[in-house]
């Protein structure tokens, strides 16, 4: 359905619980043979057939790259959130069909790095498991930093400990363990990149640090786990395939147009990617932007909008799709 | 069946030819009577049987000629082919694409087997067959790339993408039309670009190069580009230009059929799995004019195209000096009557 990715049907082979609030689940190909093969960082759009719905989410692959018997993802329970965790913990079991999408890297590692520094926090360890694999495998240097709120949320913690002893760094928040991270950005050798991957907050002040204390833009790497918001229900005009339709409050805009019968673009469906760009012909109102791809002046504008995770308040909006 | 190779040199006493079946396979450029510069990328998918895209990895009757012209460019200058020491990974990724490609469209020449990391790898047309450790590079005579490389027909050059960007970061160009590797290496993509005509303004790179960061594994896309050659010769690179820069002053009325080629870039793009960079194949076809106009199609339509073709891109494609007695020539085989739409011959 996505002109975006090709699709890989597979099988749930394994579902494992890794704590109160993670669920890990294990893909295989219908087919029986190997998955495609991929790089640490890179994601699947897993598709859930909810009823009459249909949800598309993102996940990072934490397998190792140098396996592709089956793919594996972690995904955190939000019992508040729009409903794909929800579905994916309750419904989820061994044996059920699903199609995912073909692996999509946009949190790549840069291999010219003489060191990579990897930042995480929460669930945000996920692109770090296949990564860390990945170079573990060629001897690469990499150390890891991983906050958590308590041990016991401290998701594969134990695993990675074992796994890279003193290379992996713990941090619990409800042991006020907070990373050094002035004193950790200031003593890497040259030709180190950092990498973060964790909550909007985290990723802000990691950024803010490193630009601070002169680390160039381009060995600075993130990863945003930014679902769509809810929000008000609007009503959008497609002008090239002249439909009219309804965005629900727990709906993202692009969900609505695939749910119009309307096929766009997508990669990461978190307004980092670029792909779902599309063009405002007219709007009387406000937008609520939620994206890290536009500019600021396109933001201004108001001609651009992103529709996986961009919302709008207002009378009337028209877009080219 | 099998491909019956053919002995011919691209160099020297220019032996190349095409058969007839290979003259109708050619992947002519122009689907009508202009041409007009554009992003003209599509997907990469098979196409009909008999054409240069029954496979997506093509390998044709010049395969072991073409081989072996590679081998006598890189003993003169091995800076043809280069790899910056982060591409290793992505070297490999090819090395898995070409294989597989090569033995899934001509079981009979070329043969993968794999255990696990250890991999055997059949070439019958150069006689080779190998076994090595997949991912190791001690256990191949050359790097990943350049092993492979030498085995494949076209150029590659393997974009590494990082910060919005591609970088010309690895490379085997042997058979360009007029640009350099060693010049473009740790280039990004508008830095290798800079020279073209006319584009820049048209912001028809910044599209480009959105579509080309956005290519996915499994997907991969296709363009074709065109140039014009004096001789059949495979290497004009700028390295040796004292070699066939002169060539076009030497075009005639009398030699127009045999000395000038069209050449034809077929350009794929596939992302890599592993190491998550970008490889451009540029699989370069050549067909001198001789063999082109026995499809009255093609030699009505190219008529017209090189007749109207602006002049600034005429200049850049190095096409000034020759146009003249090349129109004329062809001319004669225009009667006027409308082309059919589309690439193929009638
Ligand atoms: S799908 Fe990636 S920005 Fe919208």
């Amino acid at each position: 359905m996505s002109t975006g990715t090709t699709k890989l049907d597979v099988v749930v082979s394994d579902v494992v619980p890794v704590n109160e609030l993670v669920t890990r689940f294990h893909f295989r190909r219908r087919d029986g043979e190997l998955l495609p093969t991929f790089s640490g960082g890179a994601h699947v759009v897993v598709e859930m057939r909810d009823g009459e719905r249909t949800r598309l989410n993102p996940y990072s692959l934490m397998g190792s790259p140098l396996d592709t018997r089956e793919y594996t993802i972690s995904v955190r329970r939000d019992d508040v959130g729009r409903g794909g965790s929800l579905f994916m913990h309750n419904q989820v079991r061994p044996g059920l069909e699903m199609v995912v999408s073909y692996p999509v890297n946009l949190f790549s590692l840069d291999l010219r790095a003489k060191k990579h520094l990897m930042l995480a926090g929460g669930i945000g360890i996920t692109p770090f498991m296949a990564q860390t694999a990945q170079l573990a495998g060629e001897g690469g240097n990499f150390e890891l930093h991983y906050t958590c709120r308590t041990a016991s949320l401290g998701t594969y913690a134990d695993v990675l400990s074992e796994r890279y002893g003193r290379r992996v760094r713990l941090y619990h928040d409800d042991r006020e363990e907070r990373i050094e991270l002035d004193r950790l950005l200031s003593s890497q050798p040259l030709g180190t990149h950092l990498y973060v991957c964790g909550p909007a907050g985290m990723i802000n002040w990691v950024r803010d640090r490193a630009a601070a204390l002169g680390w160039p833009p381009e060995t600075v790497h993130f990863e945003h786990f930014a679902a769509p918001q809810p929000g008000l229900p609007f009503d959008v005009t497609l002008a090239v395939s002249g439909k009219i339709i309804r965005v629900g409050e727990q709906q993202s805009l692009l969900e609505a147009i695939e749910a119009a019968g309307v096929d766009p673009p997508y990669l990461c469906r978190g307004g980092v990617c670029g792909q779902c760009e599309t063009n405002v012909i007219s709007c009387d109102g406000k937008f609520i932007h939620n994206d890290h791809w536009l500019s600021e002046e396109d933001h201004r504008s108001g001609r651009k909008i992103m529709p996986c995770v961009s919302r709008f308040e207002g009378k009337s909006l028209v877009l080219e799709r | 069946m099998g491909i019956t190779f053919r002995k011919e040199t691209f160099r020297d006493d220019f032996t190349f030819r095409n058969s007839p079946e290979h003259i109708r396979r050619f992947p002519f450029p122009f689907h009508e009577d202009s041409y007009m510069y554009a992003v003209n990328i599509e997907p990469h998918v098979v196409g009909p049987k008999g054409s240069v895209l029954e496979n997506l990895i093509d390998v044709d009757e010049h395969y072991v000629a073409e081989m072996q012209d590679r081998a006598m460019v890189l003993a003169e200058d091995p800076l043809r082919c280069q790899s910056l020491p982060h591409m290793t990974l992505a070297g490999w990724d090819l090395l898995e694409l070409l294989m597989e490609q090569q033995a899934l469209g001509y079981p009979e020449h070329f043969t993968l087997t794999r255990d696990g990391d250890r991999w055997r790898w059949i070439n019958r047309p150069l006689g080779i067959d190998d076994t090595f450790t997949f991912g190791d590079t001690s256990t191949l005579p050359y790097g990943p790339m350049e092993y492979i490389t030498r085995q494949s027909q076209g150029d590659f050059c393997i974009l590494d993408q990082r910060d919005g960007n591609l970088w010309m970061d690895a490379g085997m160009v042997t058979t360009q039309a007029d640009w350099s590797l060693d010049f473009d290496i740790g280039m990004n993509f508008f830095e290798w670009h800079a020279p073209v005509p006319l584009a820049h303004e048209k912001g028809i790179f910044v599209r480009a190069l959105k579509f080309l960061t956005n290519i996915q594994q499994g997907k991969p896309a296709r363009r074709l580009n065109w140039t014009m050659t004096i001789n059949p010769r495979l290497d004009t690179s700028p390295e040796n230009y004292h070699k066939w820069g002169p060539d076009r002053t030497t075009v005639t009325p009398e030699n127009v059929g045999d000395k000038v080629h069209l050449r034809v870039e077929l350009q794929s793009f596939w992302r890599l799995p592993r190491s998550n960079g970008i490889v451009f194949p540029i699989r370069c076809y050549l067909i001198k004019m001789d063999e082109l106009v026995t499809q009255p199609k093609w030699a009505r339509r190219l008529h017209r195209v090189i007749r109207d073709l602006p002049e600034e891109l005429a200049n850049y494609k190095g096409l000034t000096r020759y146009r003249p007695t090349l129109v004329e020539w062809l001319s004669k085989l225009d009667d006027g009557s409308p082309t059919s739409a589309g690439f193929g011959p009638d």
